[in-house]
């Protein structure tokens, strides 16, 4: 039996786009077919502006996932926070909506008593142990982001090793943009292990363009088209409660 | 949703009131005891009583510490954590309303402050308390996860560690829920972030090793290694290097098998000059009922002063 699955992209960028389509635009559209989209903003020497500051976190809002701009040496604890924060945060919106169908009136759990909240809480735990996870690495690999390389994939075997620690299965994929040829280059096809990337980052080359919009657009293309946990919801389908709570 | 630490959105000033919605219980507030990543804890006031309230914008992190808490409550005569006293929510304005939990104000230093003040001899006594203490929580079906000296007080005028803040606290066999990379065992490549007692015992071995060394540092991709040589390098922790390495390589098996070795390594630290302290035996202590008898404590010494002999002369010749 099938729960579902959890689709996240993580983006992973230290700036503005500056080609192609609004990335806000094409994260919403992504949130539209059920992926969540969460952004990380790395800075080293550099700080980023505040119009970088800006879209990062109207990406992650349009995508309905979580973002944060930290500094390189926090990133690994970071990015496994934010992957975690944004799954529990997806899980919850499950949760609510099956209370509100329950409950009726547009009950969510904050209108529970505190002492029962506890029981809806387990659930959410449970779901977040056990729920299928799809997690998309979208890297920015513009010449700014060269020296940041190494903290990034560090980051990324600390990801896999959070996730891993779940019972639920994984499956992660890599993609970098720009491209040698296209906007966005995959590195790494779907796998539930992280550790393969090693070699895969060593052949980057970085360029000066930064399409996050155009890349955002295609990695939604490469989930594969199962249902997603978001489509589940927004069909108000039973099928998920009973199998899943 | 963007991250962001809690301290900028509760600014509460002594004297602040917070009325708890369902149970209708009055808090004023003291001051503010700590912040963090989930919230704001203060010290306020009950009925003339001193209590902590643990405030939070995200209203699931306080259902889920207070499910940690109440299940600890059902653990008979624990110490697990401090004692819940109540949960409600806070109506700050018509449009925002904030969950908190209410526990018993543990007062005292944390562990940094009070070793600072105390000295290094109360480390290893601090840390068999605190492996008592795992030994239950884990008989309970549940793993610390987010074990660090701030996290950590110490209370009473007879010290007794205490664990605070159980936002990590995860039902063995699953994901540890919070931890900070300096004590989490998958930050350094020593094995899974699974809840597991092996886990725990980890970060208590690194806690010990951060108390020797007055700042945390960073890794350099040596793993164990480097820890290794943390601990030899060190004068109070080479002593005990036969506790903290086995427990950084997850080879106790519970948290009482690492209090035996550690009481050990006390117990031969705390002997009169001439019996000296042995080598720290690479073995995990197995759990052996009752202690070995005079004759095996004999032959053992023999043995013992019988290396040192050897390696006197080996020195000797040379
Ligand atoms: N019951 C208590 N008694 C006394 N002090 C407390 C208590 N609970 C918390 N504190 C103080 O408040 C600080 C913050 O609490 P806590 O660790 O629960 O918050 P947090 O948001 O989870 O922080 P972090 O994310 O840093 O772990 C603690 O370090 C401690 O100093
Ligand atoms: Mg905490």
């Amino acid at each position: 039996m099938k729960t579902g699955t959890l689709k996240q992209i993580l983006l992973i960028t230290d700036g503005c786009s500056n080609v192609g389509e609004d990335p806000i635009a094409m994260s919403a559209l992504a949130k539209e077919q059920g992926v969540s989209v969460n952004v990380i903003g790395v800075m080293e020497n550099d700080v980023i502006d505040e119009k970088g500051m800006q879209e990062i976190e109207s990406i992650a809002l349009s995508g309905g996932g979580v973002s944060q701009v930290v500094y390189a040496r926090q990133l690994s604890h970071t990015v496994q926070m934010v992957t975690r924060q944004a799954m529990t945060q997806t899980l919850q919106g499950v949760v609510n909506r099956e209370l509100t169908q329950i409950l009726g009136n547009k009950q969510t759990i904050e209108d529970l008593p505190p002492e029962q909240r506890g029981e809806v809480m387990e659930v959410v735990d449970e779901l977040g142990e056990t729920v299928e996870m799809e997690v998309l690495i979208l890297v920015d690999t513009s010449a700014s982001m060269k020296h940041k390389l190494p903290t990034v994939k560090e980051a990324l075997f600390d990801l896999s090793l959070s996730l891993n620690a779940r019972m639920g299965k994984n499956k992660f994929s890599l993609f970098v943009f720009p491209g040698k040829k296209n906007d966005v280059e995959k590195l790494l096809d779907w796998t539930p292990k992280l550790e393969s990337l090693t070699s895969v980052f060593a052949k980057l080359s970085t360029g000066g363009i930064t399409p996050t919009g155009p890349a955002l657009r295609e990695a939604i293309t490469y989930f594969e088209k199962k249902r997603s946990l978001r489509n589940l919801i927004s069909r108000n389908d039973d099928e998920y409660y009973e199998e899943s709570i | 949703m963007t991250m962001s630490t809690m301290k900028s959105q509760f600014n509460l000033q002594k004297g602040a009131i917070i009325n708890g919605k369902w149970h209708h219980k009055q808090y004023r507030i003291e001051k503010e005891l700590g912040a963090g990543a989930n919230g704001v804890v203060y010290l306020a006031t009950y009925l003339e009583q001193l209590v902590a309230l643990k405030i939070s914008e995200n209203g699931y992190t306080v259902t889920s510490e207070v499910n940690v808490l109440k299940s600890f409550t059902k653990v008979q005569g624990s110490t697990l954590g401090p004692s819940l006293l109540d949960v409600d929510d806070w109506q700050f304005s018509s449009s925002t309303m904030y969950s908190f939990y209410v526990m018993e104000y543990i007062h005292g230093p944390d562990l940094h402050s009070f070793i600072k003040q105390k000295g290094e001899a109360w480390i290893p006594v601090l840390m068999l308390q605190l492996l008592s203490d795992l030994e239950e929580l884990h008989k309970a079906g549940w793993v610390f996860g987010d074990l660090k000296p701030e996290n950590l007080i110490v209370t009473g005028r007879a010290p007794r560690i205490r664990c605070i803040d159980v936002g990590g606290t995860t039902l063995k066999g699953r994901a540890i829920k919070e931890f900070t990379e300096f004590y989490d065992r998958g930050y350094w490549g020593l094995g899974s972030r699974k809840a597991e007692p092996t886990y725990d015992l980890f970060s208590s071995a690194m806690v010990f090793i951060h108390c020797a060394y007055p700042s945390r540092f960073s890794k350099d991709g040596r793993g164990l290694e480097q820890l290794m040589d943390r601990v030899k390098k060190h004068k109070i922790l080479k002593t005990y290097e036969g506790v903290l390495i086995p427990a950084l390589q997850g080879r106790f098996k519970t948290a009482e098998d690492m209090r035996q070795a550690l009481l050990a390594c006390s117990y031969k630290q705390n002997r009169p000059k001439g019996t000296g302290v042995s080598p720290p035996s690479r073995q995990p202590s197995r759990k052996t009922k009752g202690k070995p008898n005079g004759k095996t404590g004999a032959i053992v010494l023999i043995l013992f002063i019988g290396c040192i002999y050897f390696f006197y002369l080996y020195s000797q010749m040379v």
